[in-house]
């Protein structure tokens, strides 16, 4: 501090003798100069980020001759791509089985993972810490690690091969991401809150849902969010257990076999493509702010 | 005293009630989704067993199997070595140039943040086949611009050599996670310090390297820990990748082989799936997923140990 204090007073007679204005000129240019770079470069990142988007779009417009020239821009413009994909037999029924996993899969993974956090952040009790150890490590497996002996169960015990059933089941017994997220959101309520419930003669289930519940709610929309992403994502759960039944198959899950059945048509396929993307952007507009506090709070707090 | 004490017991036993009732959705989700079923793989990893016939005792036989004979582990494991170092590295400088980027930018700001961000939403399977068909050699629009400005064009996911950048394209596409993680980092720096260097006559670089760098390190050991970690699970994308660019046709094709073009595109995980649900060998497949819980569990060790505040005590 001092040194930089020093610093100043040796270069402010310099300053103000000479030409003042000229440097506080020199520095309006660099700032100007610098300002034009880090929009140019925000700008290129942008086209990076966005074009494959833009082309993604472009794509799903053209007719099926125009996809395979160099010709970027449809002519004319196949609205009815759109209209076709929807129209294909299965699509109506994989968007509503992604509908209920993602629904049913957040809904459960919400209301089983929220008393679990409460008991981690709020109660202390031995072994605690190993509950957490544990709740850390499970939530960084991949799934394949337990996937043979819980596919064995799934379907040659209970006889629940092509269902979405093995996916949904186990998200009413807590997903451990969402036990952490929630849990390192609720060491931030303060003790006084819970305490004063208590004193009222609040039972803590009571103080965790009429007090702590309305407190925590961006931290709840945040991991609804990501689960309901996770489920609307999911890719090897559906490939495992509803394989076999195109009837049970997701989103996720089909668009793959959309592209096998329209060969080459890239127009079609990238309609589907758009048409599997556009909801989850939407949700995303809606709720940007929850999703974003929630990314930060998985990397900054704790 | 003695009045005092049968009470006390009593509220502990009610606390302790209280604690199991609250944590048993997990007690019960724990043991039955994630105790039971290891302790199941271990078993089945020294078991013959195809799903039909009932399973028996084959001692080492599956480990040496893998180990020593099929095709496919050590090509895996070297491409995961690859992502390790290539696409961690790249996804964390790219993801903490993106967040400082962010910061910087005073016009548009919003507008900006969301189109960086936008493309981590987008489902890992739609983003794959979007990325194949726009890095597609013949008809691809990338390969059309590259062409048109005289860029030799790669053959990308058709390629052996090209695959894996291809890949690790799209992750760096999908930076969008690591960038708000970087961003709430960087603006969290105190000011006064990047004030006194600068009074101290530090340059851009000298700022960065002394005063940025040592305040958001934690955060850089996290991006890479979760990056390890991350690339041990990668299923989807390069799973989707090798099938849409080999052209195989639909989900049914039980036959296909995984890791087009020549097992570039190989995971650990697509061999679970591989052994298990393609050739019925659930004794090795069991073997691979240890493999793996080995891999994730040492670098989850290794991310709590060096973030303690990870468990957090209150």
């Amino acid at each position: 501090m001092t040194h930089a204090t020093l610093t100043r007073g040796e270069s402010a007679p310099a300053t103000a003798a000479g030409p003042a204005g000229r440097a506080r000129r020199t520095a309006r240019r660099r700032a100007a100069l610098q300002w034009i770079a880090v929009h140019a470069l925000g700008l290129a990142a942008a086209a990076f980020f966005v074009l494959p988007f833009v082309f993604v779009l472009l794509t799903a417009l053209m007719s099926d001759n125009q996809t395979l020239t160099r010709d970027l821009w449809p002519h004319p413009f196949v609205w009815s791509n759109f209209r076709t994909v929807w129209d294909t037999p299965g699509f109506l029924t994989w968007w509503r089985n992604t509908l209920v996993y993602a629904v049913a899969g957040t809904a459960l993974t919400v209301v089983s993972s929220l008393p679990v956090a409460y008991a981690l952040a709020k109660f202390r009790f031995r072994g605690r810490n190993l509950v957490m150890v544990l709740v850390i490590s499970t939530m960084m497996l991949p799934p394949q690690v337990v996937i043979i002996p819980m596919y064995l169960f799934w379907t040659k015990q209970l006889g629940m091969d092509g269902t979405l059933w093995p996916l949904i089941i186990p998200m009413a017994f807590g997903d451990a991401f969402t036990i952490f997220l929630l849990r390192q959101f609720l060491l931030t309520v303060p003790r006084e809150y819970t305490e004063a419930a208590r004193v009222d003669g609040c039972g803590e289930l009571r103080t965790l849902l009429t007090v702590v519940v309305p407190m925590i709610r961006p931290a709840i929309a945040a991991v609804a969010l990501f689960q309901f992403f996770y489920c609307w994502n999911d890719y090897f759960g559906p490939q495992i257990y509803a394989s076999s039944n195109p009837g049970a198959w997701t989103l996720s899950y089909g668009l793959e076999s959309f592209r096998g059945a329209h060969h080459t048509d890239w127009n079609l396929t990238m309609a589907a493509t758009v048409l599997v993307m556009a909801p989850v952007i939407l949700v995303f507009f809606f709720a940007q702010k929850a999703f974003i506090e929630g990314v930060t709070l998985t990397g900054v707090k704790g | 005293m003695s009045a005092v004490h049968p009470q006390l017991r009593a509220r502990r036993r009610k606390a302790a009630l209280r604690n199991l009732a609250f944590l048993s959705p997990w007690i019960i989700g724990f043991s039955v989704f994630f105790a039971y079923p290891l302790v199941s793989t271990v078993y089945f990893s020294f078991m013959h067993y195809n799903g039909f016939d009932a399973p028996t005792w084959s001692g080492g036989k599956n480990w040496s199997y893998v180990f020593r004979d099929y095709p496919l582990f050590w090509p895996a494991l070297r491409n995961t070595l690859w992502l390790v170092v290539v696409m961690v590295t790249l996804r964390v400088v790219f993801g903490l140039g993106i967040g400082l980027l962010i910061t910087k930018i005073k016009t548009g700001a919003g507008l900006f943040r969301t189109a960086f961000y936008l493309p981590y939403l987008a489902p890992p399977v739609a983003a794959t086949m979007a990325f194949v068909f726009l890095l597609n050699p013949g008809t691809g629009p990338v390969n059309h611009i590259l062409g048109g400005i005289g860029i030799p064009a790669p053959g990308w996911f058709t390629d052996p050599h090209w695959s894996k950048p291809a890949l690790t394209v799209l992750a760096l596409w999908g930076i969008g996670d690591l960038m708000v993680i970087f961003m709430a980092a960087l603006l969290d720096v105190p000011k006064e310090q990047y004030e006194a260097a600068e009074l101290d006559g530090a340059g851009a670089w000298h700022r960065f390297r002394y005063v940025t760098l040592p305040n958001i390190s934690p955060i850089v050991t996290f991006a890479v820990v979760t990056g390890v970690i991350q690339t041990m699970q990668y299923y989807t994308q390069p799973l989707v990748a090798g099938k849409v660019a080999s052209g195989i046709i639909g989900n049914s094709g039980q036959q296909f082989e995984p890791g087009y073009p020549d097992r570039s595109t190989l995971t650990l995980p697509q061999l679970v799936y591989n052994l298990g649900f393609q050739r019925f060998d659930y004794g090795s497949a069991c073997v691979v997923a240890l493999v793996l819980f080995v891999l994730a569990m040492a670098f989850t060790a290794l991310l709590m140990r060096r973030r303690s505040g990870f468990l957090g005590e209150d």
